[in-house]
């Protein structure tokens, strides 16, 4: 893995207080800036809030919206919340899992897509639901979450 | 906006912009709530925008298209509302804003085709009061949810927003206001049910420098969106309550601590709380008062666990989140060990409610033990999903088949899921049960924060039971090991049932691990984890002993236990199942009845939900 140009770093801590409170909102910040938790990043990141790099990595492994490997360019989350788990949620996995020939939690090779389960997203009345890089799509089909996922458009009715 | 300085200043403001609300001719809201969002509604709201722009009934000539938070029907969404009138528009698509603007907005005609249709009566109905599905709710916490723009604080105050702080801190003395919270009866609605007004008085009593208030809008029970929708739809009756609970408990730091799966929650409980700084109302010496009081938001990091006031504020201070022992109390120790007060987002959002009409008016809704309303979100294999508010009291009959419209064509009501991972399945002979706190909890489920999901007789309850095991497995801290190997061990135990490999034995070693799992854990979420395998338990039984003992899983969830085959009798041969099977394993010729061939059927059930006439079945 090549180094990650870490000058934008500055800028995020220069955001937040230095406290152990802004660890977390950090982490975000860095999360969201290069799509994982680059390792290079914990020795600033745990000075500026004052905890020690085994607390930035304890922090960093606990929560389940960092990453320590970078994440795909396109984000696919199946929500396995409990009404989309009993509304098919489980099918659309199996699909994306067999099309995309990716595990949930796993990175294509040419690191374009990931695919993954996130626990909720709140869309519940519209089950099953498929989050595309923080776009909600409800009420999707077996038959047409590949297409969604590729990028295509759903079935007339869903425009 | 300017500062407010004054609660005239407020009132003030406010006959303004009713002054200038009252000039405008129409109204086109727009609803952007998580249900209609995952619809597309944004699209619609940049269509209708463009069409009133283009057909000259935009701003300048007092027509105005405001876009919302949830209104609660999810399930009839994209919905449009065209006030005056609660004209409302259902299943709308970005195409239909062309005939709205021109028909309805310009003109004062309805789209027919547009309006719902009510399956009672096969009528069309005019107006949303007209529908059952809003008739028969009572709407307190989310009253405003759904009429204003949550991006927009002047949208707030023109309803009302903020009158109650100023009634509290001018008219009311700490101390009252307390006392009036504690006579309400108001229950935290976040799942526990505790008294609030006792809560805050004994975060008044504890000794310590700084008091704390937090917002709990962690919402991690999967299938709960209500403070999700709260947060969207209107920030400001959070933030208000936060600010009257902070003056009553004599609080000058609160956070607003938010899950990051839910980036518009956190982005307008941010937007809200920083204009609210601008209007001082929040700050130093709010209104002119000697009160000072301000908000941080806090982003979580997608841990269900920190949905536990202790672990909650160990996330807050920066930390893992994990949670403590129960006996120090966080109203004495909380964040940053300082007395703290912790209350879900539904229940601040009651308060300014409850501060503003009063105790009788609160207490003469709901029951004895739980006054007051329940915001609840309504999913699963219903009709009508949405988000829904009632009085307590009211039957779990009433919410799935009076307001919930029942169950779809042809399927048959099973179980109704509440309390999240931490509550259980509640079976037809409970439909009759009155939802509070107390009924649900004595019938070996609970309320939780509010997600009612309703399932039919396709869902499997031991695969339900494992779905919320496996669920808490991930979402263990860890730092307990009751919790920590109990869960893992119990979610064995169940994946052997729905594998086919348990004997009968696996149930008494379930019962017998559940007990020490409940016994020994640390937090709530430890102790409370067996309740959904519990609850299928004690009332799905017979369903387990299939699996184990026919090795046939009845509802066709669990593949390795299930066996699909196409009745003779009932196939009509239309064809649709051969066209749904991803791996060509039905054959059959039009109008024919149509076959599986067992070694390539992979138990999809893709077959099964396409048929209209429920041919495929589970093979006995």
């Amino acid at each position: 893995m090549k180094t990650p140009d870490l000058t934008k770093l500055d800028t995020i801590l220069e955001r937040h207080e230095a406290a152990e409170r802004s660890l977390i909102q950090v982490l975000q910040d860095v999360q969201k800036e290069y799509r994982y938790l680059p390792r290079e990043a914990f020795e600033k990141v745990g000075r500026h809030c004052g905890v020690s790099v085994a607390r930035v990595y304890s922090t960093a492994t606990f929560y389940k919206a960092f990453s320590l490997v970078p994440q795909g360019e396109k984000l696919v989350r199946v929500c396995a919340g409990t009404a989309c788990h009993v509304r098919g949620a489980g099918l659309l996995l199996d699909e994306l899992e067999r099309a995309l020939s990716l595990e949930p939690g796993k990175t294509s090779p040419d690191g374009k897509i990931t695919l993954k389960t996130v626990n909720c997203v709140g869309a519940c009345a519209m089950a099953p639901c498929v989050m595309i890089d923080g776009e909600a799509h409800g009420n999707v089909k077996p038959g047409e979450v590949v297409t969604l996922v590729k990028g295509g458009r759903r079935d007339a009715a869903a425009d | 906006m300017q500062r407010l300085t004054s609660p005239d200043a407020l009132e003030k403001l406010r006959a303004e912009l009713a002054g200038k609300r009252q000039a405008i001719k129409k109204t086109v809201f727009v609803c952007c709530g998580p249900g209609c969002l995952a619809n597309g509604s944004r699209k619609i709201a940049d269509a209708i925008g463009l069409q009133m722009e283009k057909q000259k009934v935009d701003a300048s000539v007092g027509y105005r298209r405001c876009t919302t938070g949830c209104h609660g029907f999810c399930e009839q969404g994209p919905l449009v509302i065209v006030q005056p009138g609660d004209i409302f528009y259902c299943k709308v698509k970005p195409s239909d804003a062309a005939t709205i603007v021109e028909r309805t907005v310009k003109g004062d005609e309805l789209v027919e085709r547009l309006l719902y249709l009510d399956p009672g009566t096969k009528q069309r109905c005019k107006a949303f009061t007209e529908i059952p599905f809003y008739a028969k709710q009572t709407r307190v916490a989310l009253a405003r949810i759904g009429t204003l723009d949550p991006t927009d604080l002047g949208n707030a105050i023109a309803s009302g927003g903020y009158a109650s702080l100023a009634k509290a801190l001018f008219t009311m003395k700490p101390d009252q206001v307390i006392d009036l919270v504690d006579r309400s009866g108001l229950r935290g609605k976040g799942g526990g049910g505790f008294l609030t007004g006792r809560k805050w008085r004994s975060c008044v009593k504890a000794p310590g420098d700084r008091r704390y208030v937090i917002c709990n809008g962690d919402e991690g029970d999967p299938g709960a969106f209500m403070d999700r929708a709260t947060m969207e739809g209107d920030p400001h009756c959070v933030i208000e309550g936060m600010i009257i609970g902070a003056y009553a408990v004599g609080s000058h730091e609160g956070y607003v601590y938010v899950r990051e799966e839910y980036p518009l929650a956190v982005e307008y409980m941010q937007l809200g709380v920083d204009e609210a700084r601008k209007a001082g109302l929040l700050g130093d010496n709010i209104l002119g008062s000697d009160f000072s009081f301000d908000i941080k938001i806090s982003r979580g990091g997608g841990a269900f666990v920190c949905g536990e006031s202790s672990a909650l504020m160990r996330s807050v201070e920066g930390k893992v989140g994990e949670p403590r022992a129960k006996y120090i109390h966080s109203v004495e120790r909380g964040l940053w060990d300082q007395p703290t007060v912790l209350n879900n987002v539904e229940t601040w959002a009651t308060v300014p409610v409850i501060v503003q009409k009063g105790v009788d008016w609160f207490r003469s809704m709901g029951t004895k033990g739980s006054p007051g309303t329940k915001a609840f979100s309504l999913s699963g294999q219903v009709r009508n999903t949405g988000l829904i508010e009632v009085p307590m009291g009211v039957t779990l009959r009433e919410v799935i088949f009076g307001i919930g419209g029942g169950l779809f064509k042809r399927r048959t009501f099973k179980a109704v899921q509440t309390g999240g991972p931490s509550g259980g399945c509640l079976p037809e002979d409970k439909l009759d049960l009155a939802v509070d706190f107390d009924e649900l909890t004595r019938a070996g489920s609970m309320m939780g924060s509010g997600g009612m999901i309703v399932m039919d007789d396709r869902a499997c309850m031991v695969d339900v039971a494992r779905y919320f095991t496996a669920f808490l497995v991930d979402e263990s801290c860890g730092k307990c090991v009751p919790c920590r190997e109990g869960t893992k061990q119990l979610l064995a135990l169940l994946t052997d049932i729905t594998h086919g490999n348990a004997t009968e034995d696996h149930l008494a070693r379930i019962e017998a691990l559940a007990a020490t799992i409940m016994q020994a854990s640390l937090c709530a979420l430890g102790k409370s984890a067996p309740n959904p395998v519990l609850s299928t338990l004690k009332q799905f039984r017979q369903e387990y002993l299939s699996h184990i003992e026919k090795k046939r899983c009845p509802a066709g969830v669990c593949k390795p236990l299930t066996r699909f085959v196409i009745d003779e009798e009932t196939c009509t041969g239309c064809g649709l199942c051969l066209k749904a099977c991803p791996v060509d394993a039905i054959r059959g010729e039009k109008k024919k009845p149509h076959t599986i061939e067992p070694s390539k059927c992979i138990t999809c059930a893709a077959c099964r939900e396409v048929c209209p006439v429920d041919a495929v079945e589970v093979a006995s």
